[in-house]
């Protein structure tokens, strides 16, 4: 297994001198503009889920489901992607990768609210079923992992149209044992596919812990199985991965296929809005996975480093809190989907000849 | 204009589909070098190449599921499944995902692919290689379910459902594949989706049927014929969407409905033709709408003395037809 995308992070805990962090992502080929970007993506996708849960806890939206803790890896690995240009499928959890991609607050709440100008689903989906395929995000859906396919069958019709583009699906560790994710593997390991499968393994899968889903420690080692590199990172470790990914889509560019990459990573939340986590999990083992949140881990880094000065931070803060807010106010007040447009898009054309008789279609009317 | 049995019709469809249009690709178990287990892809791997006709794992749900991805990245998947029995592990692919997407995307995202599958009894293929699978799937909104009975239907519906800008699961009965011979033409002409055919004109009792059932329905007319009752035959040629029409102004003119299908009788696809004829033409019955469907058994068993008692054939049809008229 290749871990050596893990050395960049051990050097670069909270705290280290920040001139060898430093010189470690210079190396990688980030600039400063690119650590502060990495960290305004991040903190910009912990400020929305932290707003969707208020929204959610104050009536305003029905359901929330978070990606807090998953902000490290999602904007490291994206970075490595070339938004617009490349594909992402994500999952649930993908509110920082889809922000990286190109969705913006205001499309996000769309969602949350189920607006009729919702990008990714014109309210028909829960709210956090990210898409917008005009800037290559996929469609979410809640069968976890059935994406995975899709992101196989994007990258296969890439390499035969020779587009040069690179697919990246993400989903959790629980996802990861599904069979689909098994078939598309090995189909995309065969044909070298430009392809890149991302586990965001958070150590539960909504209540059960790795340990009971998991007959090994790492989802990475199944990459062997394919017989393809699977690479182990840390959340908190937003330079490893990048550098890990960036190694992968360069593969995946190359022709040289497909490449599993683990994200070690901490959920921060319950499941969803609708998850009570103190049923499984300690107070204690809550409080502690809390030290590892990669927003003030990274934040650290880059202090230490003299990259994020006190004057940009407080700048971001108020430019993110400003967008949070207009994103709000705007999702706040736009129109919810007609009731007309429920029954459109079934097909790309309407069947009227399978419509009920107007007596007898369950809605009462004469 | 050539005569051909309805593989081949099959066959030399996908292959001009094919250079007509370079985003095609068809993908499978065993569809490339041995060209399909029933040679409906024979020949093409040769012409087209080993990118654009892929040899899969057997994986079903990645066949679906890459198709899936395949059609939203420009390219017209043509998958098969091997046989219709075969298809369940893909259930999740085409029913939550494939039937889906134009209508979760809100029309960002429509999936142009197609499902072909064999499938029917009648064939020594038991309880896994018999199976009538259609009411799983009719269903279902967002996928197009298309039966075609005879050659020329199978080149016109197969450009249909290969030009359409949804996806479509494609059912053709295996013992129609060497069985029937029909004249198809080489010009390109297309069968429309969603548009049944009246295949014998009638006056006393209208039976509706797919397929085999198709071919059956009119050896069934035709005996009773000989003893003075006038059927009239349609072939529904696509199940979903339906052509509600054609059904309806037949058992207005008629007044009696049997429907004939292969799949057990219990919530078949038949079922849903009797409520439609119930709801919409109760006024003008005249009798019970009858259903002459498959027994309710978990599969098609293999002893011909069995698989003859599961099969619905033009005596049972007959004697279904003659209750009626006689009602």
């Amino acid at each position: 297994m290749d871990v050596s995308a893990n050395q960049p992070g051990d050097l670069a805990a909270p705290g280290e001198p920040g001139a060898r962090w430093l010189g470690v992502a210079a190396s990688a080929g980030l600039t400063r503009d690119d650590l502060l970007g990495l960290y305004r993506v991040m903190a910009l996708g912990r400020a929305l889920d932290e707003r969707m849960w208020i929204l959610n806890r104050s009536g305003r939206v029905a359901f929330v489901i978070s990606g807090q803790g998953h902000e490290g890896a999602q904007a490291g690995i994206t970075w490595a992607l070339r938004p617009g240009e490349d594909w992402l499928a994500p999952y649930y959890r993908s509110i920082t990768a889809v922000l990286r991609m190109g969705l913006t607050p205001r499309e996000i709440l769309l969602g949350s609210y189920a607006r009729a100008d919702d990008p990714s689903s014109g309210g028909r989906q829960m709210p956090n079923h990210y898409g917008h395929i005009g800037r290559k995000i996929l469609s979410v859906s809640s069968p976890v992992a059935s994406q995975v396919l899709h992101a196989v069958g994007i990258a296969l019709a890439a390499k035969l149209r020779g587009t040069g583009e690179v697919v990246v699906t993400s989903t959790g560790e629980g996802s990861s044992n599904q069979g689909d994710v098994h078939e598309a593997l090995n189909f995309a390991a065969i044909h070298r596919l430009p392809f890149v499968y991302v586990v965001e393994n958070n150590g539960y899968a909504i209540s059960v812990p790795s340990a009971r889903e998991l007959p090994v420690d790492d989802v990475a080692a199944r990459a062997a199985a394919f017989g393809i590199p699977g690479v182990i990172v840390r959340g908190t470790d937003v330079v490893g991965c990048y550098v890990a990914a960036r190694e992968a889509v360069r593969r995946a560019r190359a022709g040289e296929g497909p490449t599993l990459i683990e994200a070690k990573v901490e959920r921060l939340t319950a499941h969803s809005s609708d998850d009570q986590q103190t049923r499984y999990r300690s107070e204690e083992e809550i409080a502690a996975h809390r030290a590892l949140d990669p927003l003030p881990a990274f934040r650290g880094q880059l202090r230490a480093a003299g990259v994020l000065t006190a004057e940009a931070e407080a700048a971001m803060a108020a430019e993110i809190g400003e967008a949070v807010e207009d994103a709000t106010r705007f999702a706040e007040a736009a129109a919810d989907p007609t009731l007309e447009s429920a029954s459109s898009w079934v097909f790309a054309e309407d069947w009227p000849g399978e419509r009920p008789p107007a007596w007898g279609d369950g809605t009462g009317r004469d | 204009m050539a005569v051909r049995t309805f593989i081949e019709a099959i066959r030399t469809t996908l292959a001009q589909e094919m250079r007509r249009d370079p985003s095609i690709i068809v993908l499978g178990e065993d569809v490339g070098l041995k060209g399909g287990v029933f040679l409906a892809t024979d020949g093409l791997q040769a012409e087209f190449g080993e990118a654009r006709v892929i040899d899969t794992p057997l994986t079903e749900s990645m066949i679906v599921g890459v198709s899936i991805g395949a059609a939203i990245n420009g390219l017209r998947p043509v998958a098969e499944i091997q046989f219709a029995d075969f298809i369940f592990p893909a259930f999740n692919q085409i029913q939550s995902q494939a039937a889906r997407m134009r209508y979760r995307t809100n029309n960002a995202v429509g999936l142009p692919m197609v499902i072909r599958t064999p499938y029917g009894g009648g064939v020594h293929g038991a309880l896994y290689h018999s199976q009538s699978v259609e009411a799983f799937f009719t269903h279902i909104p967002g996928i197009k379910v298309v039966v075609p009975s005879t050659p020329l239907d199978a080149r016109g519906l197969l450009r249909s459902a290969i030009r359409d800008p949804d996806p479509v699961l494609f059912l053709e009965h295996k013992k129609l594949y060497r069985s029937v011979r029909g004249e198809v033409p080489d010009t390109d002409y297309v069968t429309p989706l969603g548009s049944a055919a009246i295949t014998r004109a009638g006056t006393q009792v209208t039976v509706i049927a797919y397929g085999l059932m198709a071919h059956h329905a009119l050896e069934a007319a035709a005996r009773v014929a000989e003893e003075g009752i006038s059927v009239e035959v349609i072939d529904l040629r696509t199940l979903r969407p339906l052509d509600t029409e054609t059904v309806l102004n037949s058992v207005r003119k008629t007044g009696k409905c049997l429907i004939a299908y292969e799949d057990n009788r219990f919530g078949g696809y038949g079922a849903e033709i009797a409520a439609l004829v119930a709801e919409e033409v109760f006024d003008y019955l005249d009798a019970p709408v009858t259903r002459i469907a498959g027994p309710d058994v978990p599969g098609v068993p293999y002893s011909h003395v069995l698989e003859d008692w599961f099969m619905v054939n033009p005596d049972k049809i007959a004697a279904g037809i003659r209750k009626l008229a006689a009602y």
